[in-house]
């Protein structure tokens, strides 16, 4: 495979997710297919783990703590669905992406 | 409780199996084993994972779980009788849209016989609650259920925007929850309604648990554990109560299934932080809990059992004294000092002292009072020249009154699906 292949994820925010976002419900994003593992020079395959390392770095305008956790994950309290489905029942942060997935994240932090 | 006794879950499943299972194309190979498949039903892909039983569902049978689980709460605590007129507390937010629309579903579907109204607080806070007000109005002509808003201006003279122009940031939120909780309860006065529902789920009931823990709050911890209260409120202030009914209907329903049901279902609902509150200490509670039930699944529903043998520990001791109740002198709410924490706010307010109220209640009230006492006041509720009508702009009163609450009519029009009041 071609190491500079990118992947077609279309990314969804809604709970109030979107306000980090400019207000964005969904940005079609083109996200790298391979990332580097970490301290060594191999590639593995993009998983849930990098593609939200590559959003709160590439993607998002605001206060990334609202985002992400210290621990690399999404901060406690967003929901993430892979393809319409819990991503606690894809692998969390192992999934692996594919072409054309659609992963959508929801914020449960507001008020109701 | 538990929803795995029902038989039913299956009548409607096979409607999804096509469109959820079909994603890679593959609609025409039966053959290829089920990824995932639902717990309940067998025949179709799980979508969520549920945080309570580690159970995995397809949608409907979450659907049919989720509602059925907020039906056996709501018989299994007798939370209702037929011909009950109930309010639905509505901010719009998500726990209160889902709330409408599954009282508004139960009620149809077994036939509770209940008179549904949604009631709506109007802080006055521009840019956030106007925007959710109109989440509220959507919500009316969705589910079809009239809807009473009541604002602070016209019940208080103030909006929160007032208050926060006049005191800053700085202790907003009391204010704001103090006067919420007097406002639910004046506008189900006025709507002739004896019960309020309202969208505290089960995670919010843990972090309410948590923080009187930390705070030492044992009345209050009493409180946010039960499943209905009238004899009590949840304000920050000393207690003070109403004789309308409370009750939580979501009590047991967890946040993420909450936020997974309004998404699934395509709610309409509104999520935006309140532009004053950062409110840090939930923050934090809730953040600790979320961390611990990472580790331990059971954990929310644990720190609700804790709270509640706790609260039952505190009620046989007899050496935990909690104050009697009385009524305020000013506007007859349900206090136990002579003057309620709603009327010593706005008392701080019209005289330019919005400290009073704020922090050492017990202090400040005897200042408040040895004051009055010093002008020839025999009472604090002589203060009060008359009763300003609710639905007066109050712009050009000098001092603002709230309406004593046996003054406060019923409306002559009750709100109908056309109307907003």
């Amino acid at each position: 495979m071609d190491p500079n292949n990118t992947l077609r994820i279309e990314l969804q925010f809604s709970g109030g997710m979107e306000l980090l976002f400019d207000n964005q419900k969904m940005i079609k994003a083109n996200v790298p297919a391979f990332f580097s593992t970490e301290s060594t020079t191999e590639k593995h395959a993009a998983t849930i783990g990098d593609l939200i390392g590559w959003i709160a770095s590439t993607q998002l305008r605001e206060r990334p703590e609202l985002f992400i956790g210290p621990d690399g994950s999404v901060r406690s309290g967003i929901l993430v669905l892979v393809n319409g489905a819990d991503w606690e029942l894809e692998g969390e942060l192992e999934y692996e992406l594919e072409d054309r997935d659609e992963i959508v994240f929801i914020s449960t932090l507001h008020g109701g | 409780m538990d929803p795995s006794n029902q038989p039913a879950s299956s009548p409607s499943v096979t409607v999804g199996a096509a469109a959820i299972g079909a994603r890679a194309g593959t609609g025409a190979k039966p053959a290829k084993p089920l990824r995932n498949p639902c717990n309940l039903c067998q025949s179709v892909r799980a979508i969520l994972k549920r945080p309570k039983t580690g159970q995995q569902l397809c949608k409907e049978c979450f659907f049919h779980v989720f509602e059925t689980e907020i039906h056996n709460t709501i018989v299994d605590n007798k939370l209702f009788k037929r011909g009950d007129r109930i309010a639905i507390g509505a901010s719009g937010g998500k726990d209160s849209t889902v709330l409408a629309y599954v009282m508004k579903l139960l009620n149809d579907r077994y036939d509770y016989g209940l008179d549904l109204v949604l009631l709506s607080i109007d802080e006055g806070i521009t840019g956030y609650r106007d925007d959710s007000l109109e989440t509220v109005k959507r919500n009316r002509d969705q589910y079809q259920i009239p809807l009473l808003i009541v604002s602070y201006k016209d019940l208080y003279g103030w909006s929160m925007d007032d208050i926060v122009k006049e005191i800053g940031r700085k202790n907003n939120c009391t204010f704001c929850g103090v006067f919420r909780r007097q406002a639910l309860d004046r506008g189900a006065i006025m709507l002739n309604v004896d019960h309020i529902v309202t969208g505290h789920n089960a995670d919010d009931i843990a972090e309410t648990v948590l923080m009187n823990i930390l705070r030492g709050d044992l009345p209050r911890l009493q409180r946010c554990t039960s499943i209905i209260t009238n004899d009590t409120s949840e304000d920050s202030s000393g207690i003070e109560t109403s004789k309308i009914l409370r009750s939580k209907p979501f009590k047991y329903t967890y946040e993420k299934e909450i936020v997974m049901y309004a998404y699934f279902k395509k709610l309409d609902y509104f999520s935006t932080e309140c532009i004053y509150s950062p409110n840090a200490y939930r923050g934090h509670a809730r953040i600790f809990l979320k961390d611990l039930e990472a580790v331990r699944r059971t954990t929310i529903v644990d720190i609700i059992h804790s709270g509640e043998a706790l609260s039952a520990s505190v009620q046989a001791n007899e050496s935990t004294k909690l104050p009697t109740m009385s009524t305020c002198t000013r506007c007859g709410y349900i206090s136990s000092n002579e003057l309620c924490k709603a009327c010593l706010l706005l008392e701080g307010l019209n005289k330019g002292l919005p400290q009073l109220g704020i922090g050492h209640t017990t202090k400040i009230r005897r200042m408040h009072e040895q004051a009055n006492l010093a002008l020839g006041l025999s009472s604090p509720a002589s203060l009060s020249g008359g009763s300003t009508p609710v639905g007066d702009g109050a712009s050009d009163v000098e001092v603002k009154v709230v309406t004593h609450i046996k003054d406060l009519g019923r409306l002559k029009n009750m709100p109908t699906l056309d109307s907003v009041c």
